[in-house]
């Protein structure tokens, strides 16, 4: 029941954008959507995703490979420099380069940003993928007569199909859903859109008319995504336990693929992380307080996000492991589909819905809190999933054959041994809300500022060295997530 | 349901609830403060600076506490009309007027203090009395002679609509500034020739996000032309003139579209629930104090009322030529029709 309730719940954002569509009705919504200015819209989104995501696929797989396959020189050192742009949000990332390269814009700009951002999206998958492949299988390609680009088309790349397929959806999910950085580069997509009605009608019908076609990709990306995932099985008898694989020599390829994945960290991390530093260095150190407050309302917004978060999912977790079904499946589906919204429609939907039928609720805390936990809500389930999984029922139904009464024994038993589970998931969670723009501008209570509204403002109208040191709050606040998700990747505990 | 699974399922709903009502008590209860009960709450679409300064200074003198709603002109009006009566907004302050009708004609409006308006000039302010103008600014064209001699620019806005525009000129038209502009084209030439020169511009300018950005593609040449309010050329003049350093202005004078001085407005809402503190914010913003503010900070905004005069770099208000509008005729949702029509927005 409850869990239904609240599954129910995280679909508000789809229901609001249905409802205003159908209230606005075929004639006005036809006049709103197929006008040029949406077909722009739609060539742009279109052809960043189309061109976006292979190349960040490309990106992340040839480095995940070279790392882990190949006598790459400096290669532990280069494995955790190309995960580490995930700890510089793009929005931020894409004013490092605005501000060092001005004339960067359109498409091509929007792609170098957003490629270089979210590639280790796709790269530490791949890179998990890759460490877990019995070596066995190449080698037995390679005696039947293959050659290593062969192993590596027909062996390889078959079983990273799902690393691929689920790193390109989240790189996709991020393209149609990102807002500041593209506003920088002068790149209209969909959501840049959606910003620019809101602040000219506030929650308007311009606004719900493109939030549905947006919608409608996002729904179109979920479908050719488990599609593409298909009903092949890789699987095989007997694995024991593999030894390390031989690393291919690259020999005179060794130069040109340090000065690649070198290109590729400069773009990414370098660039980026020089220029704010650049500005730091002229900011103006007397708005130390007013950062100081921007952290703390941060801090005090994440944190109650990532409790609520692990509070919501806790009853979705237990039920998709303790009791399994078709039920539960789609309940928890429910909760993955709204996360995968762009947080823009999410924000909408809350304004409009608050509004409308919770006037109390709306423009305070509880409401953003609440687009956090929709947003973020699988990253703190899957982690739980994981630990609850984990735990043996056994083990309580132990506890109470010697007398314990249950909701004891689930408290002493179960809940001590999921801790873990529940700090990386709230970890994750307060991180993703901490750095959070698009829904936290459109929802955040008066007189609310966070680091990243606060780094907005100021970067907003080119007051390049006030935003720096929100900036560098900003990447400093991403760090602990991208460590613990490169852990998380490479099998290695951070303890 | 088994007994198990309802126990399993009440221990998070228990949780999640006291989450739930402690981040809600967190928030309504004056001890995370950023709302604290008694403070007024004005809905700034003005300079966050600006308005910033406005309200330090008058917690100075009244002891009262002032919290901000930072947005958009149109947003924060639309935003206004859509919340109604249930609004929690004392004071709404804007860039522009658009705004100001949009809240005016949804009757949300309490009338201004009779003492307030008799500091302002009637020319700043609507006859109506439900909201007062509180400074004013100049649409102005930034050029880069680099690019553009001065004898070759436009003698009109209307101008920059005709095809040998293609491509030269710049300007932010998501935003409430530009949007402001447009209006004064709808009042002056009507609507079928406003939409004609909005097609015009579709076809021919460049835009960007904001003035600001506007002004810096100028000045790094992206193109020669850029349509921008005033104040953020001599504001950048004023420091490094790090994005304006080789650009100058022309003014278009002679009445002409180009030449709209546009007025920031200011009102009480009906509903507020500290009515007699929003009215003496508003007496503050439009009397000496808050005009000089205006007049003597950053700002290089134009003061409107209690003689206070702007800065000496600033060529005189009354000496622009600009067309006479009466502020509260500007229809903003008839410029945001016409604007999405022409796929600007």
């Amino acid at each position: 029941m409850l869990v239904a309730v609240l599954a129910l719940g995280a679909l508000v954002p789809i229901a609001y954008v249905v409802q205003a569509a159908v209230a606005m009705g075929w004639g006005e919504l036809a006049t709103l959507v197929l006008r040029p200015k949406v077909g722009e819209l739609l060539i742009n989104t279109v052809l960043l995703v189309m061109i976006g995501v292979p190349a960040s696929a490309v990106l992340g797989v040839g480095g995940a490979w070279l790392v882990e396959r190949t006598a790459l020189p400096c290669r532990r050192a280069i494995a955790v420099a190309l995960a580490a742009p995930l700890a510089i949000p793009a929005f931020v990332s894409s004013y490092g380069w605005a501000s060092a390269v001005p004339s960067i814009s359109g498409l091509w700009g929007g792609l170098l940003v957003a490629v270089t951002a979210y590639f280790p999206l796709v790269y530490l998958p791949a890179l998990a993928a890759i460490r877990g492949l019995d070596p066995a299988l190449e080698e037995s390609a390679r005696s039947l007569g293959m050659g290593s680009w062969a192993v590596f088309v027909r062996v390889v790349l078959p079983q990273l199909r799902l690393a691929i397929l689920g790193g390109g959806l989240i790189v996709a999910l991020h393209l149609l859903a990102e807002y500041g950085a593209f506003a920088f580069l002068r790149f209209d997509t969909f959501t840049t859109a959606i910003v620019v009605a809101y602040q000219a009608t506030f929650a308007g019908p311009n606004a719900a008319a493109l939030g549905l076609v947006l919608l409608l990709l996002c729904l179109a990306l979920l479908t050719a995504d488990s599609l593409a995932r298909g009903h092949a099985r890789y699987a095989r008898v007997g694995g024991g336990s593999p030894h390390p694989p031989a690393r291919l020599p690259l020999g005179r390829l060794a130069p040109l693929a340090v000065f690649g994945t070198g290109c590729l960290i400069a773009a990414s991390t370098v660039v980026p992380l020089a220029s704010v530093v650049r500005w730091l260095f002229r900011a103006d150190t007397a708005d130390i307080g007013g950062l100081a407050s921007a952290t703390a309302q941060t801090l005090v917004l994440s944190l109650a996000a990532a409790a609520c978060a692990i509070a919501v999912a806790l009853p979705f977790a237990w039920l998709s492991v303790r009791y399994p079904g078709r039920l539960s499946r789609l309940l928890e589906g429910a909760a993955y589909l709204a996360s995968s919204l762009p947080a823009i429609i999410v924000a909408l939907a809350l304004v409009a819905t608050t509004l409308a039928f919770a006037p109390t609720l709306y423009q305070t805390a509880f409401t953003v809190i609440m687009a956090y936990v929709v947003i973020f809500l699988p990253r703190a389930l899957v982690p739980l999933r994981a630990g609850l999984a984990q735990v043996p029922e056994s083990l309580e139904e132990a506890a109470r054959s010697l007398g314990v009464a249950p909701l004891a024994a689930r408290l002493r038993v179960t809940v001590p041994l999921l801790l873990p589970a529940v700090c990386a998931g709230g970890a994750l969670v307060a991180l993703g809300a901490a750095n959070e723009l698009t829904a936290t501008l459109l929802l955040a209570p008066t007189g609310t500022r966070t680091v990243a509204t606060s780094f907005w403002s100021a970067a907003s109208s080119l007051d390049y060295p006030t935003a720096a040191p929100y900036a560098i709050v900003l990447v400093l606040l991403s760090c602990p997530a991208v460590a613990l998700m490169f852990a998380h990747a490479t099998g290695r505990s951070l303890r | 349901m088994p007994s198990r699974l309802r126990h399993a399922l009440l221990a998070p709903v228990a949780l999640t609830a006291l989450l739930l009502a402690g981040c809600s008590a967190g928030n309504s209860g004056a001890g995370e403060g950023p709302t604290p009960d008694g403070s007024l709450v004005v809905y700034n679409a003005q300079h966050e600076e600006l308005t910033k300064e406005w309200a330090e200074a008058f917690t100075e003198e009244t002891g009262i506490e002032v919290v901000l709603r930072n947005g958009d002109d149109s947003e924060l009006g639309n935003q206004l009309v859509q919340e109604g009566t249930a609004s929690k907004a004392d004071v709404f302050l804007t860039e522009n007027s658009p705004a100001m009708s949009l809240v005016e004609q949804a009757g949300l409006f309490a009338p201004v203090d009779e003492a307030t308006l008799a500091v302002v000039p009637e020319q700043y302010r609507p006859a109506s009395g439900d909201w007062t103008g509180i400074a004013a600014r100049s649409t102005v064209v930034v050029y880069n002679p680099e690019l553009i001699s001065a004898a070759e620019l436009p003698t009109s806005l209307l101008d920059l609509a005709k095809p040998e525009w293609k491509g030269r000129w710049g300007a932010a038209p998501g935003k409430a500034d530009f949007q402001a502009v447009v209006s004064a084209v709808v009042e002056t030439q009507g609507e079928d020739r406003a939409r004609e020169w909005l097609e015009g511009m579709a076809q021919n300018a460049t835009e960007y996000r904001n003035n600001i950005v506007t002004m810096k593609a100028v000045n790094a040449g992206e193109v020669p032309v850029g349509v921008i309010f005033h104040y953020y050329w001599y504001r950048d003049q004023d420091a490094a003139a790090d994005d304006s350093g080789v650009t100058k202005l022309h003014y278009f004078g002679n009445q002409d579209p180009g030449a709209f001085v546009s007025v920031s407005g200011g009102g009480v809402l009906k509903n507020a629930p500290h009515a007699d503190e929003a009215q003496q914010f508003l007496a503050f913003v439009v009397g000496k104090q808050g005009q000089q503010i205006l007049g003597e900070g950053y700002s290089f905004e134009y003061p409107v009322a209690s003689d206070v005069s702007a800065k000496s770099e600033l060529p005189p208000l009354d000496g622009l030529n600009a067309p006479v509008i009466d502020p509260s005729t500007l229809n903003g949702p008839k410029v945001i029709e016409l604007m999405t029509e022409a796929g600007l927005l």
